[in-house]
């Protein structure tokens, strides 16, 4: 009897230390000063799975792109860059654990991500105390670098994250703007999923729009996830609106939008950034062809320049090469990844020229591209990218998009008079 | 708040309660049987509608037909394919552990749960436009039933809505006819009763509990078309919120109760309805409506059901077995 709990307890504590000498922290990289190459890692976090997961992996292909063309053409002699990429499924608990696996990965220099403004603000100060940069391609809340009173009297909560989209600040009163004097709107509803992005945006909306003249006639809250909206489009019919605004994913956008016009709503569906993606129209069905949804969306389209097309015709030729290992498209928050990606490189290559030409090593590393970081000027696929004293992109330009003919077209860029 | 209003919002609230409870049956017929939460059912319900699904999207030519004649063979393909499910789970997942303490099929049905989602996020084949993609993390679009919703008295009902009261209505008829006058029904209810006995009695209990699985897994294969072509779309995670409001309809029906089942599902999507439509019309507690607070009405109306009538609103008061 004694003998078997001896040997359970024995098997048990070589069973045990085992596993915990496996948790041992991944030896890092050596980042000798000597000529051999020194690999980096680049971060990246987005939800990989779950809803929004179509927008997220398109987002790491960009990132991905990113990182093979400057080792393809040695952008930063000496050093091979490395996309480490974590799911985070949208949610802040999973964003936070992925953000302290990240700090402590010797060899991350940056993070590109994430994709929820709700799942920043949980990562944001993990970042901040290791003093690793973090620059997001689609985070557009306005206090994530502006603080909670950001109209009145902005200040910088986080010195380490910096992001290449346009924020809510001028994307909401763009929407609302246009739904004024181009549209002729005058009565809206307005719905939005209460998370960070969806219900800070639909306010920056609210706001602008009753400046201009406007009315809101009612406000219902949907929870993300939520797949019925039968009361909340019986809400609308009766409070006789002929617009409804939505802030929020468009996984929720898609069937609000087709269940509004399956209960005869003949109003416009005017929404944010986070609609634009093509599983909007499929979800919402051929009722979202109808001309009748206008969708905001950050930067010019990328199309338009010439850095923009040479990120699309080299993003698609790496697409129908395999590279990727899917196929999935860049969506609209791909060439911002792209962006975001490449200010690191940056850089990381202005860290190296600051230090004489040799790259710092170990904590030094971060604090060089961190500073570095404010410094950073290229043309990116979608404009400027160049940060302000808030760690904002000073390039903030909108376009207004429609759906027609089952797409998203591009119809309308520049100031709103 | 008008009474057309209010009408709908009743309306919407039946339909989406008929979904629930068709779930809820196969919550509370297994628990009635072998005292199980099967935790794994809201994924039994939602591999049924991605079967249904499948078969929409890779037999051609079921594309090019009106939707309501496909219907069937995307019907059977889901029931097959719940039915199928439900029963593996049961002979591989949860017989074994019959004579187990009670916490250990409770934490296999968590397990099942998590590996038939994670099964149909990996592996579920798109016929994507240039070949072949594995999984789904992003919802996918379900076919629509075709044609205009009627309105009657100003009130919109829609074709799906339609289908789905009358699909719930055949299927409790066509239960309640079987358990009340078909042999196995008769053993379902004598081992519901008493299982000790009824094995004296000669009856099979093995064969008994694979039925109520079984029935349990069609009609929530039943439910999820109908969630499909009412919503729209299906997603590989619908299945843990859709079984969470299913359980507690069962619960509040009174579980063990098929009936009480199905009313617990309209008693609950009719709160939910009316929580987030029309809360928000009543000025003073318009902070308490919308779609935020819809699941939070309708916890608080389970609680104050089970703190007056512990037993459910259908069930009998049992004491515990021995």
């Amino acid at each position: 009897m004694r003998k078997t709990v001896l040997l359970r307890l024995g098997a048990c504590a070589a069973a045990g230390s085992l596993a915990l000498s496996a948790c041992g922290s991944r030896s890092a990289s050596t980042t000798s000063t000597g000529a051999s190459a020194v690999t980096v890692t680049i971060a990246f976090d987005a939800p990989l799975s779950t809803s929004a997961s179509s927008v997220g992996i398109g987002m790491e292909n960009s990132a991905q792109l990113a990182v093979d063309l400057a080792n393809k053409n040695g952008e930063v002699p000496g050093v091979t860059f490395k996309l480490e990429a974590k799911d985070d499924q949208s949610t802040p608990a999973i964003g936070a654990q992925n953000a302290t696996a990240f700090t402590s990965d010797a060899s991350v220099v940056g993070v590109v991500g994430p994709y929820n403004s709700s799942v920043a603000q949980s990562m944001q100060p993990i970042f901040q105390s290791a003093g690793l940069v973090e620059v997001s391609p689609a985070n557009t809340n306005p206090t994530l670098t502006m603080g909670t009173d950001w109209q009145t009297a902005p200040k910088r909560q986080y010195p380490v994250y910096f992001r290449t989209i346009t924020t809510d600040a001028t994307q909401g009163p763009y929407a609302a703007d246009y739904a004024v004097k181009k549209l002729g709107i005058k009565k809206v509803f307005y719905i939005d999923d209460g998370l960070t992005y969806g219900a800070g945006l639909a306010a920056t909306f609210v706001e602008e729009f009753t400046k201009d003249g406007g009315a809101v006639l009612g406000h219902q809250q949907v929870t993300d996830g939520q797949t019925d909206f039968s009361a909340v489009v019986a809400a609308v019919k009766a409070s006789g609106a002929n617009a409804v605004y939505y802030g929020g994913q468009y996984a929720e956008a898609g069937p609000l939008k087709k269940q509004l016009v399956a209960a005869g709503f003949t109003g416009d569906m005017i929404a944010g950034d986070a609609v634009k993606d093509p599983t909007f129209v499929q979800l919402a069905g051929p009722a979202a062809s109808n001309a009748t949804t206008y969708v905001t969306s950050d930067g010019v389209p990328p199309g338009g320049t010439a850095a923009g097309q040479a990120y699309v015709s080299a993003y698609n030729s790496e697409l129908s090469a395999g590279k990727f290992g899917n196929s999935q498209a860049y969506g609209t928050f791909g060439p911002f990844a792209y962006s975001a990606a490449w200010a690191i490189i940056e850089a990381v290559k202005a860290a190296k020229a600051a230090n004489g030409g040799t790259l710092p090593s170990g904590t030094a590393l971060r604090a060089a591209v961190v500073k570095a970081m404010a410094g950073v000027d290229f043309q990116g696929p979608t404009g400027e990218v160049a940060f302000n004293q808030y760690g904002d992109d000073v390039d903030q330009a909108v376009t207004m998009n429609e759906v027609e003919n089952g797409a998203f077209t591009a119809i309308y860029t520049g100031k709103i008079s | 708040m008008t009474f057309t209003y209010l009408l709908q919002l009743l309306e919407d609230g039946v339909v989406l309660g008929a979904i629930y409870g068709l779930i809820a049956i196969g919550y509370t017929m297994v628990y009635g049987i072998v005292q199980l939460i099967n935790f794994a059912h809201g994924d039994i319900f939602m591999l049924g509608g991605f079967a249904s699904l499948a078969v929409y999207a890779w037999v051609t030519p079921l594309q090019h037909i009106s939707v309501w004649l496909a219907l069937p063979v995307m019907l059977a393909a889901g029931v097959l394919t719940s039915v199928l499910a439900a029963v593996g789970a049961e002979r591989f997942a949860y017989r074994p552990l019959r004579t187990a303490p009670r916490l250990a099929p409770l934490i296999t049905a968590i397990g099942l749960s998590i590996a038939i989602e994670q099964f149909v996020r990996l592996v579920y084949p798109v016929h994507a436009a240039g070949g072949v993609t594995y999984g789904v993390g992003a919802p996918v679009a379900f076919p629509g039933l075709p044609g205009r919703a009627f309105s009657i008295g100003g009130v919109l009902i829609q074709r799906a809505d339609v289908f789905t009261v009358g699909v719930a209505i055949v299927c409790m008829a066509a239960l309640s006819l079987y358990v009340k006058r078909s042999r196995t029904g008769r053993a379902m209810r004598a081992t519901a009763q008493d299982p000790d006995t009824a094995r004296l009695m000669g009856i099979d209990t093995d064969k008994v509990i694979v039925a109520a699985f079984a029935l349990g897994g069609a009609l929530a294969a039943v439910a999820c078309l109908t969630q499909g072509l009412h919503d729209g779309q299906l997603s590989f995670d619908m299945g843990f919120l859709a079984g969470l409001k299913a359980f507690t309809a069962a619960v509040l029906g009174g579980i063990g109760d098929i009936n009480g089942a199905m009313l617990g599902g309209v008693v609950l999507g009719v709160v939910q309805s009316l929580a987030t439509g029309g809360l928000v019309k009543i000025p003073v507690l318009a902070q308490y409506g919308g779609g935020a607070w819809q699941d939070v009405w309708a916890f608080v109306v389970l609680i104050l059901v089970l703190l007056i009538r512990p037993q459910g609103l259908l069930g009998r008061r049992v004491t515990d077995r021995a």
